[in-house]
């Protein structure tokens, strides 16, 4: 069994754990306020604090969810300015790591930073709002909007993009 | 900049929202899908029972959701009159795609007509006519009446062959059986017209004559043999993005080793194992890349032969597997003939072979193990041979399709499970027309007559010359020209004097012009050229019946209102059938006028019975009732009759070792090596330093005609891309998304630099038949005897011209998925 199958695997037994998954949730408070959209609206999104500066390291991803546990992500400090990165440098940003094209969790590969699903291939640009590179879904990913309070707190406060597996970004919203 | 929809929640559909089969507009896969439409004003809920999915929707979905539907799936449209949500999504239980959509089938619903949501708000909606200095809204009577007395008089004054054709005669949106029947009939049994061609190229001719002509259809095996096969042999084809759910569905458990279980089931009594896969191309592409991830690299052979060499590859295969005597001595002696002559006639040793291809000798005779050496035991292997445009469209195209059905008969890799010799395609299938031999063999060269200034009426059919021929920079020059020239007689006369019109009109054209007349779904280059547009259905707007690869025919039901008075092209073919009729009947010519008659279809449905039902293998048998029972799995033709109210499928053909010959058998055939067979070609690979290797990308649907409308393909690429090995962009001074100039002896186009590390020096690839970069400028017209083109030998300098549009929001990794992720 190739490296892949396992990954795949894994993250089969992750999805059936739904929420349970690994490493998930680890710094998120889910303070949630859902509310009734209408449709073509914007959904209202929690305030949810991540996780601080200080935490990270560059191309350390860091585990997280939002907007709620069961909805993973990661954040990652660059090291480097990139658009939509937050942060005093401008160079963290977080996403979601439901592939959307069929929900696979993604890998990040540092080396090139991206995210790439082991499903169908498909490869998004962390450096670049989570731009598909390759793969088979009609969006590129979809990235969590982030504040940096004054202490260093990172705060995710929107998403760009539907989130896989969701009619709502904000589950029951 | 990153494109973003800026969606975040999507309208749900209702426990009793209407459920429709769809099969994708787009490529020869044909993966199911469903279309759920309700009413605007109506709301599903979160609870299962208050969905059509019956699933608590305020849960997470985890990954292969059957519920899941992205914001591209959604749209609103129109349906009998009044505005309805639309969702297309795929469908889990079609045994084609089993759930999974591709990047291109993903956005069915945001490609449709909305003037709700504006997607492709410039959809053709009504005829026009020039008149009064531009195209101009009109009546259908008032277009196709001008359409049939210029044609009339053309016919009158040159006979059949001044009415040049250019019709589509695929499958899929702007196709299907319903509609190459409907032109088919208008041209090849009302009319007998000999100067027409096809979509793709500049003729009317099979792109696979040599198989055909052996005795096989190119279309022999089924999905699931992808499945058994021991080995997967892949020549000219890059199928995870130009197949992809076939790859993703079919090729890839059998390299994972997972579909053991079924070749165990299927086929006991000899070894299994996971399959190996040989590529044969000069491109290391992605499905290379994922083929190694998933089999491991020691079960993959990449072929990286030099450019045209492929024949002679395929000759010394199979004469490695002969003198090795692995071939299927059995099969050839009871099955086939001209094999010793075949034999003798393309004799190539390994070394003869390794120094014309650039392979290593011993990758060679590796391919012709994996390809031919007996199982353990003594079974034969199972060999699945794959080809596309890379052989189809690459150098000597009928020897080249020859000597790979060669390869085929000689191992017996066609008729048993775990085979087939087959194209792997690009649109889907949907043929079906009159007797088409009047046109000749050779077919006439279209495009070449219309630049030496023949013919004087040009009825195009989904077809864009402008970016998808070759020489096109001549063709569209002299087209513009020709068709300017009754552009401005048309001008100088008022129009409601229709007789002066076309007085005009024929006076024009015997001074060089060209009258012009498109039918498509949106504007397109040439169709600014012309002096009438219709405005066609596409798939949905439309029932439409096509087939898949493995000749699996759907029905894809309408479930949506055309925009406008658009109209299905085999209904604008029946009333322009009635059109010529009623000119040529006033005009006092009823012999003609009566050629005309068997046009009388209101619907779709009428064509598809007086054509498919009446003149298709086993057509007898099938209805548009019959398909809508067997849903998005259709039926796989030959359709072999009804049991209990379904279809019966031909899974596989040649099983019985009887092919399509007069002696029923498959016959070898000599296909000798001559090196770079289009005049030139030679030539120019010595002049200049980058081949210009071309085809499609994932992204990316044949020529762009929704893409460069949907901002999340436009964005990425918003001129076609040129890959390129970053050690000669180094030596140009090229940065990555540079646009640059692509020149040669023919013509100039331009391209998107996009660097590829594995891209070996001097060997580009240029996204083919894109509107803003059109590859055709540099390909000369010359072709093979048969007329078919060969698009991807072409040799051109490239030269920085600047930045192009948008290039730094675009990111330029690499496309391939890390071995280490």
């Amino acid at each position: 069994m190739s490296k892949c199958d396992r990954l795949v695997d894994l993250g089969r037994r992750q999805f059936l754990r739904g929420s349970a998954a690994a490493g998930v949730g680890a710094a998120a408070t889910v303070v949630a306020t859902p509310k009734r959209a209408e449709a073509r609206a914007r959904v209202e999104y929690p305030s949810n604090r991540l996780a601080n500066v200080a935490d990270l390291a560059v191309d350390e991803p860091l585990d997280i969810s939002y907007p709620d546990d069961d909805s993973p992500g990661v954040l990652i400090k660059l090291g480097k300015a990139v658009p939509g990165g937050a942060g005093p440098d401008g160079d963290i940003v977080a996403y979601s790591v439901m592939c959307p094209h069929k929900g696979y969790f993604l890998n990040y590969h540092a080396a090139d930073r991206t995210l790439n699903c082991p499903g169908h291939y498909s490869r998004f640009d962390v450096e670049l709002e989570g731009q598909q590179i390759f793969g088979m879904s009609n969006q590129s990913l979809p990235m969590f909007e982030l504040r940096v309070d004054a202490s260093g707190d990172i705060f995710a406060e929107g998403v760009d993009e539907l989130i896989y597996g969701r009619t709502n970004n904000v589950l029951g919203g | 900049m990153t494109y973003k929809r800026g969606v975040d929640q999507l309208p749900i559909p209702p426990a009793d929202a209407r459920v429709q089969n769809v099969t994708c507009d787009f490529c020869i896969v044909g993966c199911g899908y469903k279309a759920y439409s309700w009413d605007l004003n109506r709301q599903g809920g979160m609870a299962p029972g208050e969905n059509a999915f019956g699933i608590d929707l305020a849960e997470q979905q985890w990954a292969e959701s059957e519920a899941w539907y992205q914001p591209s799936m959604y749209n609103i449209v129109m349906q009998d009159g009044r505005p309805v949500h639309l969702v297309v999504k795929p469908d889990t239980d079609c045994v084609v795609n089993q759930g999974l959509n591709s990047v291109r089938g993903g956005r069915i619903a945001e490609t449709r007509y909305s003037e709700q949501t504006g997607t492709m708000t410039d959809r053709l909606t009504h005829p026009q006519v020039w008149r009064y200095s531009q195209h101009m809204p009109t009546s259908w009577d008032d277009a196709l009446s001008l359409v049939a007395d210029v044609t009339r008089r053309v016919i009158e004054e040159w006979g059949e062959d001044g009415v040049i054709v250019s019709a589509f005669d695929h499958g899929g949106a702007a196709g299907g059986y319903e509609n190459t029947w409907g032109t088919g009939k208008l041209y090849f049994d009302a009319m007998k017209i000999r100067n027409i061609r096809i979509h793709n190229r500049p003729a009317y001719n099979s792109e696979v004559h040599a198989t055909r002509d052996m005795g096989m259809g190119e279309l022999n095996n089924c999905y699931e043999d992808a499945e058994l096969a021991d080995t997967i042999f892949c020549v000219g084809a890059n199928p995870l993005e130009n197949q992809t759910n076939y790859f993703l569905a079919h090729w890839v458990p059998n390299l994972r080793g997972t579909s053991l279980g079924k070749k165990e089931e299927q086929l006991p009594g000899e070894p299994h194992a996971p399959a190996k896969v040989i590529f044969v191309d000069p491109r290391r592409t992605v499905s290379v890349n994922v083929c190694e991830i998933e089999a491991g690299a020691e079960n993959v052979l990449h072929l990286a032969i030099k450019p045209g060499t492929d024949l002679v590859l395929l000759n010394a295969l199979m004469t490695e597997i002969v003198d090795k005597g692995w071939h299927a001595a059995d099969f050839i002696a009871a099955h086939t003939s001209g094999f010793d002559e075949a034999l003798a006639a393309n004799r190539t040793s390994i070394e003869d072979a390794a120094g014309i291809t650039g392979l290593d000798p011993e990758d060679i005779r590796k391919a012709a193990r994996w390809i031919a050496e007996p199982k353990e035991g003594g079974a034969l292997r199972r060999t699945m041979m794959a080809y596309e445009k890379g052989l189809i469209w690459g150098n000597d195209n009928y020897r080249t399709n020859a000597a790979i059905a060669n390869l085929c008969f000689a191992t017996h890799s066609v008729g048993r499970p775990g085979t087939g010799c087959v194209r792997l395609g690009g649109h889907q299938e949907g043929y079906v027309r009159p007797p088409d031999g009047h046109v000749g063999r050779p077919a006439a060269y279209v495009d070449q007559l219309l630049i030496n200034g023949e013919g004087g009426v040009h009825h195009v059919w989904a077809t864009d010359h402008f970016k998808s021929t070759l020489n096109a920079e001549e063709f569209r020059r002299v087209y513009r020209r020709r068709t300017n020239i009754v552009k401005e007689a048309m001008e100088a006369i008022p129009y409601g004097d229709r007789e002066a019109q076309v007085e005009a009109i024929v006076n024009a054209i015997r001074r060089g012009g060209l009258f012009a007349v498109d039918v498509d779904i949106l504007p397109t280059p040439i169709g600014d050229c012309c002096h009438v547009v219709l405005p066609a259905a596409t798939a949905g707007e439309m029932n439409l019946t096509s087939m898949n690869g493995e000749r699996r025919l759907r029905l894809t039901e309408k479930y949506m209102d055309a925009p406008g008075a658009a109209l299905p092209d085999c209904i604008i073919a029946a009333r322009l059938a009635n059109h010529l009729e009623a000119s040529f009947r006033a005009a006092g010519n009823d012999a003609y006028a009566d050629q005309f008659k068997g046009f009388d279809w209101q619907t779709e449905e009428d064509a598809f019975m007086d054509g498919y039902h009446q003149h298709a293998g086993g057509g007898e048998h099938v209805t548009y009732d019959r398909l809508r029972a067997m849903g998005t799995n259709g039926v796989q033709e030959p359709c072999a009759g009804v049991e209990d109210g379904k279809l019966v499928s031909t899974q596989r053909l040649y099983t019985d070792g009887v092919f399509g010959t007069d002696d029923g058998k498959a016959h070898f055939m000599a296909s000798e090596w001559r090196g770079l067979q289009a005049k030139g070609r030679a030539e120019q690979r010595e002049k200049y330093p980058f081949l210009i290797n071309n085809g499609r990308k994932n992204m990316i649907w044949q020529n762009a005609f929704y893409d460069v409308r949907t901002p999340f393909v436009r964005e990425r690429f918003p001129v076609p891309p040129i890959e390129m090995s970053p050690d000669d962009m180094a030596d140009l001074g090229l940065e990555a998304g540079d646009l640059v100039e692509v020149w040669n002896d023919v013509g100039s186009t331009q391209a998107m630099v996009y660097p590829i590390a594995t891209a070996r020096r001097g060997e580009c690839f240029m996204l083919f038949s894109s509107p803003l970069g059109q590859v055709g400028n540099v390909i000369s017209e010359h072709t093979n005897e048969l007329m078919i083109p060969n698009y991807k030998n072409v040799w051109a300098n490239i030269r920085r011209i600047g930045r192009a549009p948008q290039a730094d929001g675009i990111s330029f990794k690499t496309p391939e998925y890390p071995a280490d992720a």
